[in-house]
């Protein structure tokens, strides 16, 4: 156990480092999640947001650096001790299970040891906004749909801190916007909320604190009015990928 | 000192021989993604070829050389690819494996149709076996030329991997096939490349360890089961690491030769010859408990073929009566010269339920299916001594759950295919350290088991007794399918679909796995307690690996997700060597042909022939399938 601050934070990352091949994903990345707020994680594309994810649930092992979970070092534990320690994640290309239906896909996870409590798959199906039939394969949904049935998964084993890759993408703007709803609510459950999107008026507009990740590096970090005013920030990121932001101003 | 040299002289010669297999082995599976298992199959099939051109048609070497490694091996390369490969690209593990198990079969079979087994065939050294000695040793030419093709083998793909574009992109395209396109190099290029290498060192391997089998002379199985050996090298270099892949394989040829070399003098030859059959065996558990735990990936794949419909617990109860009923309208109006074949089909159709459990709804393949048959049966005959009782069934279980259990046991780690390397060499194990040990089994290896019966219905007729598996298959088929809709089942299924998704929800996939494997192994004895007792007996020659071979491709034929596909799997692989036996010689390749042509079907229909909506309409075959609802006319039942 290495002998860190007690931050109280829900997560900690220090110091990550990966590299695939010689090219760097990711380079001393510092990094925390607070319970009861909603952290956000932006970058253009290839910046290594999904690697991080990947070093937080145990699929991709850091070549440096250390994760903790609330004040325990996971850095060597593999993805389902990191799930049993209360955390969850969904995948930026789905990764559900394919052959089962929508309520099956929730209820699998329901019936682990950790899951369930007093939720139901309807129960959880419903409160994440999905419309069809439970009952449907889910290789057949639309990939919005899909998305929210794998995040009905993810708060099946009822998590503290819980890590969305770009969960927005294949929803309308009214979805969106429900789904905004839904995290600050979990974030008000006093759970943590890691989410990683492209949509920055969401991102702006429901996350407490932003981290923003360029070529595997952590450029800035702040509220959303210090991220939106940004110089750095705005000439690698938002200059670019949302020009209305800063015209606004 | 002498012999030691000889010893090292000839382990080094066998090394080199399993470094070259290996090799081509490593570069196929780095290039395309696909772990070859027709690799000893191709190297059996192309030495058979120069034989026929060198020592049939007395054509000179050069041109032989010429021809089988420049002509066949592109052609064959060529074929596999277009054919078989290019639809399997990202493709499930267990597709892959299919694929290349049924390409093992058709040059397997092929090979048995081509050149008649009965005949003596060898094909003699390079440079009429001339000798030189070196340190008192004496080494013939051709065991020179071996070690040092070898190392040119091995020196020129370091200097083409390293320095060449081609070879460069080769590295690449199984990390990344799409940064590979952008970067101007044709994936399919690669992969053709990729075939054609592992196809030439495969060839080469033949070519060069054919003269060497001056005993048996060229023996299909013998031949492409050498190359087997050479997996053990491969798993050393962890399927990627060419130089490691060259010392396993010279680890391998020096250790088995010490090994047969220094055995104490008073073992007998029968078992010194079984030790170094055995030796690559151990040698390759070994090597799986060495490697590294696999690393989960998030690989966004999502089943997209609509699995076939799981009947409720009435509709399989009703599908199996009519089952039934139609097995006793059979058994009363068959011939009796196919009788016992129906019933031993029945029996199969058990350890493909078995399959449907672990391949269908797991994804775990297993080779040595029918090894557990024969340990299920060997334990019926021990306990109940040659006759059957219902404990001796219990103990067969039991006995069959505990060793699938084992051999899952160092690859639970590890990926899918490690597993399926793990099943094959224990079926060789089985074969060569127990089911032809005539200190266990005497009589030619054939085992006395009787026929379980019901008190107050007798089961010796054979008609009875056809009726009896039937049943018996049918309660196992109702017991497949209530796991599968059972919460277990569901996990199963699920850990199937997304490995990632399953570990990231605090799942463990290490129990599910020893345990579905330990299931489907009990019932696999179960099938082998009934299959013995139709004939009264079961032999070593019914538990062969090919045989496990023809079962997996024949349910994966006929649905693997499905309890109908087990049951025309079974009776497939029952009845059509019924057919062989009405054929002259060359019949005996019958069943390994239309099995493994019959995979070629797979990449259309990846879920087998029962689950194509037009036959389930069209052909619905009685109490197999059940009554859909119109809206549900696509979907299929299992
Ligand atoms: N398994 C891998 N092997 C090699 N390189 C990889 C692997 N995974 C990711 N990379 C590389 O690491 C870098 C970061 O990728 P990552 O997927 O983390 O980016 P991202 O920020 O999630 O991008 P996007 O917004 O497109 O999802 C990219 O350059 C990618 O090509
Ligand atoms: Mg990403």
């Amino acid at each position: 156990m290495s002998l860190r601050e007690q931050t109280g934070a829900r997560l900690n990352l220090e110091g990550i480092s990966v590299n695939f091949g010689g090219v760097a994903a990711l380079t001393n990345i510092h990094l925390e999640v607070f319970d009861g707020q909603v952290t956000g994680l932006i970058g253009p594309n290839g910046a290594g947001k999904t690697t991080m994810f990947n070093v937080i649930s145990g699929l991709q092992k850091p070549d440096r650096g250390s994760v903790a979970l609330g004040d325990k070092n996971v850095t060597r534990f593999g993805p389902a001790r990191r799930a049993r320690l209360g955390l969850a994640r969904t995948f930026q290309r789905l990764e559900l299970f394919g052959s089962l239906s929508s309520r099956e896909n929730v209820e699998v996870a329901l019936e682990t040891k950790h899951g369930g409590g007093d939720l139901t798959a309807e129960g959880l199906l419903h409160r994440v906004g999905v419309t069809s039939d439970a009952d449907r394969q889910v290789s057949t949904l639309p990939t919005g749909e899909a998305r929210l049935v794998e995040l009905a998964r993810a708060l099946a084993i009822n998590p503290k801190l819980i890590c969305l890759d770009e969960p927005c993408s294949g929803l309308d703007d009214s979805e969106t916007r429900l789904l905004g709803e839904l995290l600050r609510e979990l974030a008000s459950e006093g759970r943590g909320v890691l989410i990683v999107e492209h949509d920055m008026d969401l991102v702006l507009r429901i996350c407490d604190r932003i981290y923003v990740l360029d070529f595997g590096e952590i450029i800035a970090v702040g509220t959303p009015d210090e991220i939106r005013n940004d110089p750095v920030v705005q000439s690698a990121y938002l200059g670019t990928v949302a020009p209305e932001e800063s015209a606004d101003r | 000192m002498e012999t030691f040299l000889t010893y090292t002289v000839l382990g080094i010669v066998a090394g080199a021989i399993y470094a070259i297999t290996a090799t081509g082995l490593v570069v196929t599976y780095t290039t395309t993604g696909v772990f070859n298992f027709a690799h000893g199959a191709v190297a059996m099939f192309c030495a058979f070829s120069y034989w026929q051109l060198n020592q049939q048609w007395g054509w000179p070497v050069w041109l032989c050389l010429l021809i089988v490694l420049f002509g066949e091996v592109p052609l064959l390369a060529l074929y596999v690819e277009e054919v078989y490969m290019k639809r399997l690209f990202g493709a499930s593990v267990v597709r892959s494996l299919m694929v290349t198990l049924g390409l093992l079969l058709i040059l397997v079979g092929g090979a048995q149709a081509l050149w008649n087994g009965t005949v003596q065939r060898s094909l003699p050294g390079y440079f009429s076996n001339d000798t030189v000695t070196i340190f008192q040793v004496v080494i013939n030419y051709h065991q020179i030329i071996t070690v040092v093709i070898a190392v040119l083998v091995a020196v020129g793909l370091r200097v083409y991997f390293r320095r060449f574009r081609s070879g460069i992109a080769m590295r690449a395209v199984v990390d990344d096939p799409e940064l590979l396109s952008l970067s101007g190099s044709s994936p399919r290029n690669t992969s053709r490349l990729g075939w054609f290498i592992g196809f030439f060192l495969a060839a080469l391997a033949g070519i060069l360890i054919a003269p060497q089998l001056s005993v048996s002379g060229l023996d299909v199985n013998l031949l492409t089961l050498l190359v087997v050996n050479g997996y053990a090298a491969a798993i050393l270099g962890r399927l990627r690491n060419l130089p490691w892949t060259f010392a396993g394989g010279m680890i391998l040829g020096l250790s088995e030769n010490y090994a047969a070399g220094y055995l104490p003098g008073h073992i007998s030859a029968n078992l010194a010859n079984q030790i170094g059959l055995l030796f690559p065996v151990v040698f390759l558990f070994v090597a799986l408990l060495l490697l590294p735990s696999a690393r989960l990936r998030a690989i966004g794949r999502m089943v997209v073929a609509v699995p076939p419909k799981i009947p409720n617990l009435l509709q399989s109860v009703r599908s199996a009566a009519v089952f039934i009923v139609i097995m006793w309208i059979v058994a009363m109006v068959i011939s009796s010269s196919i009788i016992g074949s129906v019933t031993q089909g029945l029996a199969l159709g058990v350890v493909g339920l078995s399959l449907v459990l672990l391949i269908g709804y797991a994804g775990y393949v297993s080779l040595c299916q029918l090894t557990f048959m024969g340990i299920g049966a060997y334990v019926m005959s021990q306990v109940a001594h040659g006759g059957a009782t219902w404990w001796g069934l219990i103990l067969a279980v039991v006995v069959c759950g505990a060793v699938g259990a084992l051999v899952a046991l160092p690859t639970l780690r590890l990926q899918g295919l490690y597993l399926a390397l793990a099943t094959l060499a224990f079926a060789q194990a089985a074969y060569y350290g127990f089911f032809t040990n005539i200190s266990y089994i005497p009589e030619g290896g054939a085992m006395a088991v009787g026929r379980l019966s019901i008190p107050g219905i007798s089961t010796s007729g054979d008609k009875a007794y056809l009726v009896f598996v039937a049943v018996v298959f049918a309660l196992c088929a109702i017991g497949i399918l209530a796991i599968r809709r059972s919460r277990w089942g569901r996990k199963l299924v699920a850990l199937n679909d997304s490995p990632a998704a399953f570990a990231t929800l605090g799942m463990n996939a290490a129990i599910s796995k020893m345990i579905v494997f330990a299931v489907a192994a009990a019932i696999a004895g179960v099938g082998g307690v009934l299959y013995a007792g139709q004939p009264l007996a079961i032999s070593a020659n019914d538990v062969q690996m090919f045989a496990s071979l023809e079962i997996v491709l024949f349910v994966t034929i006929f649905g693997i997700r499905t309890v109908s596909g087990a049951l025309l799997g079974g009776l497939a692989a029952a009845l059509l060597p019924l057919a062989s036996s009405h054929l002259p010689w060359w019949g005996v390749g019958i069943t390994g042909i239309v099995a493994g042509a019959g995979i070629s079907l797979m990449a259309a229909h990846p879920d087998g022939v029962v689950p194509i909506p037009w036959i389930n309409e069209h052909l619905r075959i009685p109490g197999l399938a059940i009554p859909l609802k119109k809206k549900e006319s696509i979907d299929v039942v299992a």
